[in-house]
């Protein structure tokens, strides 16, 4: 499976290419080839590959490889290249992409020789899904794709220099364990790492273990079910989710992280979107820290116990721990904290009031997931409609939720869907966007009408740069500088244009209907909610507060 | 020892000997708001290893993410960090000086007692050559300083493990 976009130098691959069996998506603008093999990587598991010519082709991907980069997704991005000859000359679309992308990617190569050419795709693979994922470029010479060799492909990857530590270390679990097994009120925060390594069953289970309340990063979000069925088999929401945490987080997470007597830290990276100031940040709690990735520990936030290892070998261990010696009267040592989290909820829950005439964003999120019933792959792009997705969605699965989270990249979210679609063609697929997002790769509504993917688009339009807006209304002087978007395409006409299906829904009674039926459709359908252009994100910490310091409306 | 020097760290890192492996380390310093304060690279006695020797700054969280960041680098076999270990450095420098007739003596008197070699002699100048630890050097540089230093190029520190005595 490749999303690509030919070109000079990679003709030869592309003559190559119908003979193969590989499927081949054409997209309309490379970065929306690296965001499909991203998305594609992020619902399935598997490595995303995209395939783009030299000079600007290959400059349009970076966007979409740092993307990667920053969430650690294992994508393999070949790049074509000018002869080995010319390299160097400023030839015609040469560009030095292995340098461009040094250090946006977990590893590079320049393919010089074509007997290289089989071990480098084998390592570029093999680095990508490894260790900590992550985008490997492989820049390819015409000379090199036209040259001829003997296919040897080698058995074994032998990398003397790349050996990540995938066995938790056994005495810092057991300390770990200790620490936890004292604790009065602790907070398991999890991250993208979970998801990565497979190991939400595990989380859950070690959080029921030990009556532990859980919070979610961006990245985590589906790694812990927020809704349980409850005792009529009606969906209810789980007592130990407290929700994301961070800037946007619940009002419980942050105070249940603030009050947190231990943090046990999973494959998240302490961000500074998530920890607010620093020194306000868990400041009474001894903290755990399992991470595949040595750097991500002690990197912002000193750590007690250091755990390097695959989150889920790390996990299995401390469930078996947790099995052999269990927390002594767990019930009645957690119930005070359990309350405490609970009074939290109840005090400050997530809220938004629909009136009877503008539709509220939120309302359309929490519509999403009713008609949906929980069960779509959702993506979104970059802003309040991401913050709004993230606190109103209830996500039960995980790589069900794909964001950009590290580099925050507007244009992500279509794209991504689109790489999602393709790896489960019968799945509802849902793209969350604002009306500024959408702009920033729409042209890929014709990639999706010609291939046939049903992929839905709700735009949250509020005819704003809403999260900028939000910025300067608080914090700018209410000086909207370029950021109303009042002269915007009509996105209906704009669907039928490309041959998709267009809604508008602009009274809060429409939402349902149009939400039923797009999602019965088999057509990429684009939907755009008249939504409330003034509603902002709360609770919201504002940058440099700790976050307990929650603005909360 | 003074705090500055506290500060500074020598890192030694066996790398492959692999097309942009430089680039790799240096942007990762330059990329993460690392310091460089020297740097050496040259091959080792097996085919497809260099070794790199730099100084670097920086607390001891700065330290410990260095070592890490270096270790994630595919390219790279091994770091080792001299900061607690014992170890033996050189380096060094061409100095071209100033040496005209009444001060020729006094700069040879500085050669001998360095164990310096003259390298380059013209009417005017002398060109030195010197070898040693950081602070040898700097003695040197600042004796010679007196007579009038022209230009200098120091090699930058090369360094590795004492061996085990037992």
């Amino acid at each position: 499976m490749i999303f690509g976009f030919p070109g000079g130098s990679v003709l030869d691959i592309y003559h190559e290419m119908p003979k193969s069996g590989i499927r081949h998506v054409m997209v309309r603008h490379e970065q929306a080839a690296a965001h499909m093999a991203d998305g594609y990587a992020r619902a399935s598991g598997r490595v995303g590959v995209c395939l783009v010519t030299s000079g600007p082709g290959a400059t349009n991907t970076v966007t979409g490889v740092a993307t990667a980069n920053m969430d650690s997704v294992p994508i393999v991005v070949f790049t074509g290249q000018v002869p080995t000859a010319m390299i160097g000359d400023d030839a015609f679309q040469e560009v030095d992409i292995i340098g461009i992308t040094r250090p946006c990617t977990k590893h590079s190569y320049l393919v010089k020789d074509v007997n290289d050419l089989a071990r480098v795709i084998r390592e570029a693979f093999y680095l990508a899904r490894t260790g900590r994922p992550g985008p490997v470029v492989v820049d390819l010479p015409k000379d090199v794709i036209q040259a001829v060799t003997e296919f040897k492909y080698p058995k074994k990857v032998d990398l003397p220099g790349y050996r990540p530590n995938l066995e938790a270390h056994a005495g810092q679990i057991k300390r770990a364990y200790q620490l936890i097994k004292k604790a009065k009120s602790p907070v398991i925060y999890a991250g993208g790492g979970v998801i990565l390594s497979g190991s939400s069953e595990e989380l859950t289970r070690f959080a029921q273990m030990i009556q532990a309340p859980v919070t979610a990063t961006l990245m985590g979000l589906g790694c812990f079910p927020a809704v349980i069925p409850g005792e009529k088999g009606q969906m209810i929401p789980n007592p130990l989710w407290l929700g994301m945490l961070g800037m946007h987080g619940t009002y419980r997470a942050n105070m249940a992280i603030t009050h947190s007597d231990l943090l046990l830290a999973v494959g998240a990276r302490f961000d500074d979107r998530v920890t607010g100031k620093i020194a306000g940040f868990a400041p009474n709690a001894k903290i755990v820290h399992i991470d595949v990735d040595p750097t991500s520990i002690s990197k912002n936030v000193p750590v007690d116990i250091p755990i390097v290892g695959d989150c889920r070998n790390a996990l299995q261990k401390l469930i078996s721990l947790a099995e052999a010696e269990p927390v002594e009267n767990l019930e009645s040592v957690r119930a005070p904290w359990l309350d405490q989290v609970g009074e939290w909820g109840r005090k400050f829950p997530l809220s938004y009031e629909q009136g009877p005439d503008l539709i509220k964003p939120q309302f359309v999120v929490e519509k999403i997931y009713e008609v949906s019933k929980g069960d779509a792959i959702i993506t979104t792009e970059v802003g309040q409609n991401q913050m709004w997705t993230a606190q109103f969605f209830h996500f039960n699965r995980p790589r069900t939720f794909l964001s950009s989270g590290g580099l925050g990249t507007m244009g992500y979210g279509f794209p991504a869907a689109v790489g999602a679609q393709v790896a489960f063609p019968d799945r509802l697929v849902v793209d969350i966007a604002g009306d500024g997002s959408i702009q920033m790769n729409i042209q890929e509504l014709i990639t999706v009408v010609c291939n046939n993917l049903p992929v839905k688009v709700a735009i949250l339009n509020n005819r704003y740069l809403g999260m900028v807006r939000q910025w300067q209304e608080l914090f700018y002087d209410k000086n909207y500088s370029s950021t109303c978007l009042d002269s915007s395409p009509d996105y209906v006409k704009l669907a039928e244009a490309y041959g998709a299906v267009g809604f508008r829904a602009a009274k809060p009674e429409d939402v349902e209907p149009v939400l039923r039926e797009a999602f019965s459709v088999r057509r990429p359908v684009l939907m755009d909610f008249l939504v409330d252009p003034t509603e902002g994100v709360y609770p919201m910490v504002p940058a440099g507060k700790s976050i307990s310091e929650m603005l909360l409306d | 020892m003074d705090t500055k020097n506290k500060d500074r760290h020598t890192i030694g890192i066996l790398v492959q000997n692999v097309p942009g492996v430089l680039a790799r380390v240096v942007g990762l310093f330059s990329g993460r708001g690392f310091n460089i304060e020297c740097i050496t690279a040259s091959e080792t006695h097996e085919p497809g290893l260099t070794r790199i020797t730099l100084v670097t700054t920086g607390d001891e969280n700065i330290l410990s993410q260095i070592v890490k960041n270096l270790n994630k680098l595919i390219n790279v076999i091994k770091v080792y960090d001299f900061t607690d270990i014992e170890f033996v450095d050189r380096e060094m420098a061409l100095i071209k000086v100033r040496a005209e007739q009444h001060t020729r003596a006094e700069v040879l008197r500085i050669v001998d007692i360095f164990r310096a070699k003259v390298v380059d002699v013209s009417p005017h100048f002398y060109t030195l050559e010197v070898t040693g630890n950081e602070s040898k050097i700097s003695a040197i540089m600042e004796l010679l300083g007196q007579m009038g230093i022209v230009e200098v190029a120091r090699t930058g520190k090369a360094a590795l493990a004492r061996s085990k005595k037992h």
